[in-house]
C-alpha cells in the first residue's frame, strides 16, 4: 500500500442550472490572455450535444485516452512512445482551432464612433487571431446551448450509443441536461504519459496535474492524448495550458474559483486517500464496465485504522487524514455510491465525478399516471434515458446509475414524508439500502449544501518542505517564466514578448 | 597588414568560431535564463492545411541532410581509407542520398513558407525571426541543391575531401583551415557562409527546438521508465521517509500516532 491524497471533486448534475458562472469566473481568472481566448478550462455543455471541441467524445477520431492490449498492457490510444515521437512533426489526431471555435470580439467602438449614417451602426464581429472581419460566425463557446441546432447534428452525441435516439428528436420526448467539464486531474493521465518532454506531472501531495511551462516545448501530444480535450495549446506562447485546479487557492484551503462561485452549489471538494500501487491494475481492468468498480477499489477508507496508520507512515499530514474522514467526495462516491467518473472507459481514472440528474417521468403525460414500481417512481422511465447516462458515466453499465437515481428519489420521498407528514419513514430508506439517518445526512450535503459541507480542503504543508528564508524576496506566482519577463533591455533577445506586468484594476 | 588581408580568412577561418561560440553560449544562456521561450512554436492548431505534408517532408528531408553533412564532413579521412571506401563512391552516396532528401526538404519548406506568408492566421501570428529563419533555410536548401550541379562536374571526390579537411581542421583548432576552401566554387562558399549565419541566429530563433527534438527520444524512451510522472515537494524519497518514520516509532510497521515529516 502506497497512500497518497488527492483533492477530488464531485459535481451534482441534478442541481446544475447551466448558468455558466463557473465558466465565466474561470475564464476571467485564467484565460483572458492572448493565445487562449478560445480556451475554457471550465465549460458547460448542453447534453445531448457534440460538445466542445466538437465531437470530443469520439475517440475513434481523436485517439485520446488509453487502450488495453490483448496481453493486458496499457498504452495511449494514439500510440506507444515511439509512435508518439514519430508524430512529432505533425500530430494527426490534434484538433484545429476551428474544432473549438475561432475566437472573436465585436467592434463595440464602432457604436459610438460611427459617423452620421442612414442606418443604425452595428457591432460586427472580428477575429481575435487575425483581427479581420468575420462575415459569419460558424461556432462559438457553448454553441449548442439549450438544445440549439437541429437534432440530426446534436444526436451525433457519442452517448447515444445503443440508444434508440430517433424518438428523442420529437418535441414531446426530448430531454436535456447540463454537463460542466474541467480537467479531471486523473490518477492515470494520458496527457502526461504522452508528453515527450516530461513537462506534465501529477503532484504527489494533492493530486493536481500541472504543466511545467518551462519544460513544455510545444510538441502538442498532450492535446490529442487527453480524451477530455482539456489541454489547450496557447498559440501565442507556444505552450500547452490546462486547468490548474486553482492550486494557489487549494493550497491555502480555498475552493477552486469554479466551485466557489457556483450558483447552484453543485460542486464539492474533498480529500480522497488512494493507493498508488493499485492504479495500474485498476486502469487495465479487462472489461470497460469493470473500470468504475476498479477505481472504487483504488480509494482507501479514511476511517480504517490500518489505512490511517499507513497514511501517517507515508507522510500524509494529520489534518489531511481528518479532512478525508469528512470529505463530501468520499461520501458521495464511496458511501452513497451516487457519484460516478466521467467516461471511465478512457482508462484515465478521472477524479472529477458526477452525480447523474433525475428528470421528469417520461410516460406520465401519455399514460395519465406516473410509472411506479413499489411506490417509487421507476427511474428507468425517466425522461433522460438511463442508458444515455450510463454511456456517459459507467461505460454503459446501467445498474449503478439506476441504483444512484433510486437513492436520490428515495431521498426526496423520505424528506417529503419528514417535512410534510413529520414521519421518519425508515421503510423508504431501507428499500434503497440506506437508513434514515444516512438519508438525512445525504440531504444535508446534497440538497442544503452549506459551504462548510461542500468544501473540506486542508491547506498545503509547505512549511514541511520549503525554507521560508529561501522564498523570501522571490517572485511568487508568476506567469510562466519565473522571475523573468523575457525582457532584456529594450529589445527582446530570445523572442519573449515585451509585456508590462499589470495588476488588476479596481473599477467602481 | 591589409596587403595580406583576405575575406576568405574572415569567413572560413574566423567566422566558424564566432558562429559556434554564439550558438553554444546563446543556447545555454537561453535555456538557463528564459526556458519559457524555448519551444517549437507549432502553428498546427491555427491551420492544419499544408502543415502536415509540409512539415513532415521538410523535417524528414532536413534531418537526413543534417546527419549526412555531420557524418560526411566529420568522418576522419583515415577511417574512409581504412574501410577502403573510394572517395568517388562516398561522393556518389552524398549526391544520391542528400539530393532527394534536399529536394523533399525544399518542397516541404516551400509549402511551409507559402503557408506562413499567405495564410492570414499564420502570417499575423508569425514573428519576424520566424519568417527570416524560414526564408534563410529555404535559400540554404536551394543553394545546397544548386551545388550539386558543380559537384557532378568532378565526381572523383577531391572537392569533397577539401570540405572534410576544412571542417575537421576547424574543430581541431587548425588556424590554417580556411586555406583549403579558398578556391572552391562560389556556390559552395555561399552555402557555407549562409550555414554559419544560420548557426549564429540559432539561439535567437525557434530553431532551439532542435536541441529538444534530439533530446526528446532519450528523455522519453530511455530516461523515463514508465509513462507517468509524479512530482513531490518532499525532499526525501518515500522509502527513506518510511524508514525514518519507523525508527521514530521505535518499532517496525504502521502503528503511529504522529505524522511523518
Amino acid at each position: 500500500m502506497r497512500v497518497r491524497a488527492q483533492i477530488g471533486k464531485v459535481l451534482n448534475l441534478d442541481k446544475c442550472i447551466g448558468c455558466h458562472t463557473c465558466s465565466v469566473t474561470c475564464k476571467n481568472v485564467w484565460t483572458t490572455r492572448e493565445g487562449v481566448e478560445y480556451a475554457w478550462f471550465n465549460n458547460v455543455e448542453t447534453k445531448p450535444g457534440t460538445g466542445y471541441p466538437t465531437d470530443w467524445e469520439n475517440q475513434k477520431r481523436w485517439n485520446g485516452g488509453w487502450v488495453r492490449s490483448a496481453s493486458g498492457k496499457l498504452q495511449p490510444k494514439q500510440g506507444a512512445k515511439w509512435r508518439i515521437l514519430a508524430n512529432i512533426f505533425a500530430n494527426p489526431s490534434m484538433p484545429e482551432i476551428d474544432d473549438y471555435y475561432e475566437p472573436f470580439d465585436f467592434d463595440y467602438d464602432h457604436l459610438k464612433s460611427a459617423p452620421d449614417m442612414d442606418h443604425f451602426p452595428t457591432a460586427r464581429p472580428r477575429s481575435k487571431i487575425t483581427g479581420e472581419r468575420m462575415e459569419k460566425i460558424e461556432k462559438g463557446p457553448n454553441w449548442e446551448e439549450i438544445l440549439g441546432g437541429e437534432f440530426s447534428k446534436r444526436s451525433e452525441d457519442y452517448n447515444f450509443e445503443n440508444v434508440q435516439k430517433e424518438i428523442y428528436g420529437e418535441y414531446e420526448n426530448t430531454f436535456m441536461m447540463y454537463l460542466p467539464r474541467l480537467c479531471e486531474h486523473c490518477l492515470n493521465p494520458t496527457c502526461s504519459a504522452s508528453c515527450p518532454s516530461g513537462a506534465i506531472y501529477k503532484r504527489e501531495e494533492d493530486g493536481i496535474v500541472l504543466i511545467d511551462q518551462e519544460k513544455c516545448r510545444g510538441w502538442r501530444m498532450c492535446i490529442s492524448g487527453c480524451p477530455y480535450k482539456k489541454i489547450y495549446y496557447n498559440w501565442e506562447s507556444g505552450k500547452s495550458e490546462k486547468c490548474t485546479f486553482c492550486y494557489p487557492r487549494i493550497e491555502s484551503g480555498q475552493p477552486t474559483v469554479c466551485s466557489e462561485t457556483c450558483v447552484g452549489r453543485i460542486r464539492y471538494l474533498g480529500v480522497i486517500l488512494y493507493d498508488a500501487d493499485k492504479i495500474e491494475a485498476a486502469a487495465s481492468a479487462e472489461r470497460e464496465t469493470d473500470l468504475y468498480g476498479a477505481q472504487l477499489d483504488v480509494f482507501l477508507d479514511p476511517n480504517d485504522p490500518e489505512v490511517i496508520a499507513a497514511a501517517r507512515r507515508d507522510g500524509i499530514p494529520e489534518d489531511w487524514i481528518e479532512a478525508a474522514k469528512v470529505s463530501p467526495v468520499w461520501k458521495m462516491a464511496m458511501e452513497w455510491k451516487v457519484a460516478f467518473p466521467l467516461h471511465p472507459e478512457y482508462r484515465t481514472l478521472p477524479m472529477v465525478w458526477y452525480i447523474p440528474p433525475l428528470s421528469p417521468i417520461q410516460n406520465a403525460a401519455q399514460a395519465g399516471q406516473i410509472a411506479m414500481s413499489d411506490q417509487m417512481p421507476d427511474v428507468r422511465s425517466l425522461r433522460i434515458p438511463v442508458k444515455y447516462l450510463a454511456n456517459m458515466l459507467t461505460a454503459g453499465d446501467e445498474e449503478p446509475i439506476v441504483h444512484a437515481l433510486e437513492r436520490m428519489s428515495a431521498m426526496r420521498l423520505y424528506m417529503r414524508a419528514l417535512s410534510v407528514d413529520g414521519v421518519r419513514d425508515e421503510a423508504i430508506a431501507a428499500r434503497v439500502g440506506m437508513s434514515g439517518r444516512v438519508i438525512e445526512d445525504m440531504y444535508k450535503i446534497m440538497a442544503i449544501a452549506d459551504y462548510e459541507d461542500r468544501f473540506a480542503i486542508p491547506t498545503a504543508h509547505r512549511e514541511q518542505n520549503e525554507d521560508g528564508a529561501d522564498i523570501r524576496g522571490g517572485c511568487g506566482f508568476t506567469d510562466g517564466n519565473g522571475c523573468s519577463s523575457g525582457e532584456t533591455g529594450k529589445t527582446t533577445l530570445f523572442g519573449g514578448k515585451k509585456k508590462n506586468f499589470a495588476l488588476p484594476q479596481e473599477t467602481f | 597588414m591589409f596587403g595580406t588581408f583576405d575575406i576568405n580568412f574572415v569567413i572560413f577561418g574566423v567566422m566558424p568560431y564566432v558562429a559556434l561560440t554564439v550558438f553554444l553560449v546563446g543556447s545555454i544562456a537561453r535555456y538557463e535564463r528564459d526556458p519559457f521561450t524555448w519551444k517549437s512554436s507549432s502553428s498546427q492548431l491555427l491551420r492544419r492545411k499544408q502543415l502536415v505534408w509540409g512539415s513532415i517532408l521538410f523535417h524528414v528531408g532536413i534531418l537526413t541532410v543534417f546527419f549526412g553533412h555531420l557524418i560526411g564532413l566529420f568522418t576522419p579521412i583515415w577511417v574512409l581509407d581504412a574501410l577502403g571506401v573510394p572517395y568517388g563512391l562516398k561522393q556518389w552516396m552524398a549526391v544520391l542520398i542528400g539530393g532527394p532528401a534536399g529536394i523533399a526538404a525544399l518542397i516541404g519548406s516551400t509549402m511551409l513558407l507559402h503557408r506562413r506568408l499567405t495564410d492570414p492566421r499564420i502570417r499575423v501570428t508569425s514573428t519576424w525571426p520566424d519568417i527570416i529563419i524560414m526564408g534563410l533555410i529555404w535559400l540554404q536548401l536551394a543553394i545546397g541543391l544548386l551545388t550539386i550541379t558543380q559537384t557532378l562536374q568532378h565526381m572523383d571526390g577531391s572537392e569533397m575531401v577539401r570540405f572534410m579537411t576544412w571542417s575537421q581542421s576547424v574543430v581541431t583548432w587548425n588556424i590554417n583551415a580556411w586555406v583549403t576552401v579558398v578556391d572552391v566554387h562560389w556556390l559552395y562558399k555561399l552555402h557555407i557562409f549562409l550555414g554559419l549565419i544560420i548557426t549564429i541566429l540559432f539561439p535567437f530563433t525557434r530553431l532551439v527546438h532542435i536541441w529538444s527534438g534530439f533530446a526528446a527520444p532519450f528523455r522519453y524512451l530511455l530516461a523515463r521508465p514508465g509513462y507517468q510522472i509524479v512530482r513531490s515537494r518532499r525532499r526525501r524519497p518515500l522509502d527513506e521517509r518510511r524508514r525514518a518514520f519507523d525508527e521514530v516509532q521505535g518499532e517496525a510497521g504502521p502503528s503511529a500516532t504522529t505524522p511523518a515529516e
